[in-house]
């Protein structure tokens, strides 16, 4: 099953290395990983998104907390919560085909962020499933590039992960 | 007074009153061996390969529990100390290697024996640190022994590049260490103390498996005192050995691949299952699946919650630290008003008995012609009166050890049980014999393993370690060999030992004495005259039977009650 699992580590060189290395080391599955300092620089957030049947997710929230340089973890779809990915996509447009695109990026409340004469950039930021029914909503031939962060997710009302 | 980067570290090494420091010089540390020059305070023992460096710490900490120290150079150095490493965090060993690096400035350049030694040891170490300020190597050697002492302990490797140890700073060692994102848990939650109390006086037929936790958390009174207090049995892993003196009649035996029929089990067919600092090990329960045909709680303390609910389902987990926890357990048990169920314990204890008998116990068939090894372990004990630290390597020697010589105290028996490191045993009894000087330390090995770290004849040589080294030499490498006829159709794809060196030559050569036994009739004097030689290292080739097997023995990805015993082949 699905999980998206938040952290707080130490912001320090090879942090990250020591999450990745042990997603790798023990075979667990990454589907995404995103990461930047929090409002306290010594603080990183990190949103894992990964799979895996409920035993491996405990041993991956078990063997994520026994890291040196994490101060908390927290499985986010244990409970409600938000997530949003951000995701930039660039479109072969010319004419029609730029008008099409323009009102369904307006259905799924995205914007253009860039034109060209024979390009159009979209900026959407949702859920991950949501970014993924734009893509099936707009002709695949024409996508010249995709760029999606990854989810990050926040619980919801008083659920709050911090030291 | 400010002083070098270098003179900082080994008076941090001072302050954490750190007798011996094995290691190797290079040219990424020479500041820190010109430091350790001009002091006599840390005792630094030259060894003759890195590894051997790590192995000896390894050892020194394993039969001590202080923590070992090493020190080696970059690149080189650091790959060759790797397996140490790796060696001491399978077993949880608290252990700080301080390791050389090229000039900060020259990292990611490629430089002449540069490695990423962080990143090379990360998977392998508890935790680890690159220096990159000179100030920042007093509270960095502080948190290195806190973490490898603390929680579940483990190596942690501190990495200093040439440029930082000859910088100067102010020396001020802290007096105490906090960690935010780093809180090891001592006491259990009361809760489940209770839970795990009273599962246990319910049990019709309850059994306690220990591992090397209670051998590393110094429990071992407590846990004899809670195997005496519920009248269970009680099986020791082989890192547990001497955790439950072997000589009671309610320890059952080792568990696992090799271990006694009875173990297996009641490991088994038991209803309620306490494992305390043990961890389902592939080696010890085998088949999973297997394994979990029989209905049974298990009940598990661990101080590391990640080796709980890893390979098997848990009932009642239980995190802390196991002597402070079996403290809290056995306060449970006395101030309960349950009794345990008597006529299902006898009734239990009849069980357990049959399969004693069953089993036949721990056997082999002797001979006047050839020597058993089993025998030599046998006569080592005896002679020994089962009171010396015995460090093995890796193999059939390794289970021979295990199974024949009966440990009652716990850090006598140093083996590398998790990584199965060949080359650990005599590099491992050094560490050994310096924190434990006028002790009897003898070296069971193979004529393989010996030779994977035979060099360190010459370390025991400068610094008069007068070790007893016993080479259970069967020509073969024993265990590949035993499984190739087991499972491999005889095909003995490269487990023979060939050209052999001529090992009592090759003592006398490191400058100590060597004794080739051929004849069972010779075991026991030998013996007698090697212990005798209180002041020298003596190395003993015994030529045993190249055909013998480990029993009993459970085949890899089999259960354990699917077990080989000695008559069935």
């Amino acid at each position: 099953m699905r999980h998206i699992i938040s952290l707080l580590m130490e912001n320090e060189a090879g942090a990250l290395s020591r999450v990745a290395g042990l997603f790798s080391a023990r075979g667990y599955n990454i589907e995404s990983l995103t990461v930047a300092p929090t409002e306290d620089p010594t603080l990183s957030r990190m949103t894992i998104v990964t799979s895996g049947s409920d035993a491996i997710i405990d041993q991956i929230n078990k063997q994520l907390n026994k890291l040196i340089d994490v101060a908390a973890v927290m499985d986010l779809s244990e409970g409600e919560h938000l997530e949003r990915e951000l995701m930039l996509v660039k479109v072969r447009a010319q004419g029609l085909v730029c008008d099409e695109l323009k009102r369904v990026t307006n259905i799924f409340h995205g914007r253009v962020i860039d034109e060209s004469e024979s390009t159009c950039t979209i900026e959407l930021t949702d859920t991950c499933a949501k970014l993924d029914s734009f893509l099936q909503a707009i002709d695949r031939d024409l996508i010249l590039e995709t760029v999606r962060t990854g989810a990050s997710g926040i619980g919801r009302g008083d659920r709050i992960l911090k030291l | 007074m400010e002083l070098t980067g270098a003179e900082i570290a080994i008076r941090c090494l001072q302050e954490e009153g750190v007798e011996y420091l094995f290691g190797y010089p290079g040219g990424a540390v020479l500041h820190i061996y010109d430091a350790l020059f001009q002091q006599d305070k840390v005792k630094h023992i030259l060894v003759r390969h890195e590894q051997a460096a790590v192995h000896a710490a390894d050892g020194y900490a394993r039969s001590s529990d202080k923590v070992g120290v090493a020190l080696v150079t970059s690149g080189p150095g650091l790959t060759n100390a790797v397996t140490g490493i790796a060696t001491a965090y399978m077993d949880s060993i608290p252990m700080v290697v301080i390791s050389g690096q090229v000039p900060s400035y020259a990292i990611g350049e490629d430089a002449f024996q540069e490695v990423d030694a962080v990143g090379i040891t990360r998977p392998c170490v508890k935790h680890n640190f690159l220096i990159k300020d000179v100030k920042d190597i007093a509270p960095t050697i502080k948190k290195a022994f806190y973490l490898a002492k603390s929680g579940r302990p483990g190596p942690v490797l501190v990495d200093i590049p040439k440029d930082i140890s000859s910088h100067k700073a102010e020396f001020i060692y802290p007096g105490s260490v906090t960690i935010r994102s780093y809180n090891p848990v001592g006491k259990a939650d009361n809760t489940q103390i209770e839970r795990a109390a009273k599962m246990l006086l319910e049990a019709k037929r309850p059994m306690i498996y220990a591992g090397g936790g209670v051998v590393l958390s110094g429990a071992s009174l407590q846990l004899t005192e809670l195997v005496r207090m519920l009248n269970v049995p009680c099986t020791n892993t082989l890192m547990g050995l001497g955790g439950y003196p072997a000589n009671d009649k309610q320890f059952v035996g080792m568990p696992g691949m090799h271990g006694t029929y009875e173990a297996n089990m009641a490991m088994h067919h038991c209803d309620v299952l306490l494992a305390v600092g043990a961890r389902f090990d592939d080696r010890v329960i085998g088949n999973v699946e297997h394994f979990a045909q029989v209905p049974r709680k298990i009940i598990h303390i661990d101080i590391d919650p990640s080796s709980i609910a890893k390979r098997v389902k848990v009932d009642v987990p239980v995190v802390g630290d196991l002597k402070l926890v079996l403290e809290q357990l056995l306060g449970a048990l006395r101030s309960s008003k349950q009794k345990s169920d008597a006529s299902a314990m006898t009734a239990w204890w009849k069980q357990v008995d049959e399969w004693r008998i069953k089993g036949g116990g721990l056997r082999y068939k002797n001979s006047t012609e050839i020597i058993k090894p089993q025998f030599v372990i046998e006569k080592l004990y005896e002679i020994t009166g089962g009171d010396a630290f015995i460090t093995s390597d890796v193999g059939q020697h390794q289970m021979w050890a295990a199974q024949y010589y009966k440990f009652d105290k716990p850090r006598r028996w140093i083996n590398s049980g998790g990584l199965g490191t060949m080359g650990f045993g005599l590099p491992a009894a050094m560490g050994v014999q310096l924190v434990n000087p006028g002790a009897t330390v003898a070296c069971v090995t193979g004529e393989g393993s010996i030779q994977m770290n035979i060099q360190e004849l010459s370390t025991c040589k400068q610094f008069h370690l007068p070790l007893k080294v016993l080479s259970l030499n069967n020509r073969y490498l024993g265990m590949v060999r035993q499984w190739q006829q087991f499972f491999h159709g005889n095909r003995y794809s490269e487990s023979y030992m060939d050209a052999l060196p001529d090992f009592v030559k090759l003592a006398e050569a490191y400058g100590h004495i060597g004794m080739r036994i051929d004849k069972p009739s010779d075991v026991e004097p030998a013996l007698k005259e090697a212990f005798a030689r209180k002041n020298d290292l003596v190395f003993m080739d015994f030529r045993t039977d190249p055909t013998e097997n480990v029993f009993p023995m459970v085949p890899g990805g089999k259960g354990l009650s699917e077990v080989i015993l000695a008559e069935d082949l």
